[in-house]
């Protein structure tokens, strides 16, 4: 008897809480931080069983282009957030030598790594596998000479801005520009 | 929000319906708490079950990708065993708390 009037509340709070439903996500960057933010909003969406649209447009295609999908880079020069292990600020002309970037980057992905955050296909898998969509932008990709043979299987097609409003219909819907 | 009753034994609950002690978990109350969730557990559920409590009482913070790669189950077929909340459904009915990983 009990049971069932937890389940009576449970639904309750369900329903009177109005949770969210869909997610579209726009990922405009192809560095490694800008990236990984709309990769885990859109997995962390489709965990929560909300629907998940991700659309990738400018130099955020790098992201799914195969070419440069696993060989993403962090920025180290103008980031006043960059720091060295321990803390110590980190000089913007140190990010200008040959191969520090590189180096930054690889240390990024292996602590990312460390937090089970897997690699950038691994994680589109995760992602499609749920449910959720990844999307290419016609214009950018008209722009950067791209075709869907450039880009990642996980990429579901290469579509307008109009054909992504449409995908974004609903009322508890959310856009989000990363 | 207390106790509830489950196959005629008092268990705690948090107010999100997950256990408070894994301790008290057995498989008669997943059972309840996969039906409420809409679920009927089969031998595959099970197996996801017992995976999730060794690893959380190993100390392990679980996520989607460590269950991918249990050999279990992949995380298409996790999704279509807890739908709508691979790791969260599963940690409820595994009497587990509810997972505090971002993947």
């Amino acid at each position: 008897m009990e049971t069932e009037t937890q389940t009576v509340e449970t639904t309750t709070k369900k329903v009177n809480k109005k949770t969210l439903e869909k997610v579209c996500i726009i990922c405009a960057k192809g560095s490694i931080e800008d990236v990984y933010a709309a990769l885990v909003m859109t997995n962390g969406a489709v965990m929560e069983g909300i629907e998940a649209k991700l659309f990738f447009t400018f130099f955020g295609l790098d992201a799914i282009t195969k070419k440069q999908m696993n060989s993403l880079h962090t920025g180290t020069i103008g980031n006043p957030a960059m720091r060295m292990p321990g803390g110590i600020p980190f000089p913007s002309i140190l990010g200008m030598l040959p191969g520090v970037e590189a180096g930054v980057s690889s240390m990024m992905m292996s602590q990312m790594e460390k937090l089970d955050i897997p690699p950038v296909d691994e994680f589109m898998d995760m992602i499609t596998a749920g449910g959720g969509e990844i999307y290419a932008c016609k214009l950018a990709t008209d722009m950067f000479k791209l075709e869907m043979k450039d880009l990642s299987e996980h990429v579901k097609d290469i579509i307008t801005i109009g054909q992504f409003y449409e995908l974004c219909d609903g009322d508890r819907t959310q856009i989000i520009f990363t | 929000m207390g106790q509830v009753n489950i196959a005629g034994v008092a268990i705690d609950v948090n107010d999100e319906g997950y256990l408070n002690d894994p301790s008290q978990w057995t498989e008669d109350v997943a059972a309840v708490i996969a039906k409420e969730e809409g679920i009927s557990l089969t031998d595959k559920h099970f197996e996801v079950l017992h995976f999730l409590r060794e690893k959380h009482l190993a100390g392990e913070q679980l996520t989607i990708r460590k269950v991918g790669k249990s050999g279990i189950v992949d995380i298409k077929g996790l999704y279509g065993l807890f739908p709508g909340g691979p790791l969260k459904k599963s940690s409820r009915i595994a009497g587990i708390p509810k997972p505090a990983s971002c993947v």
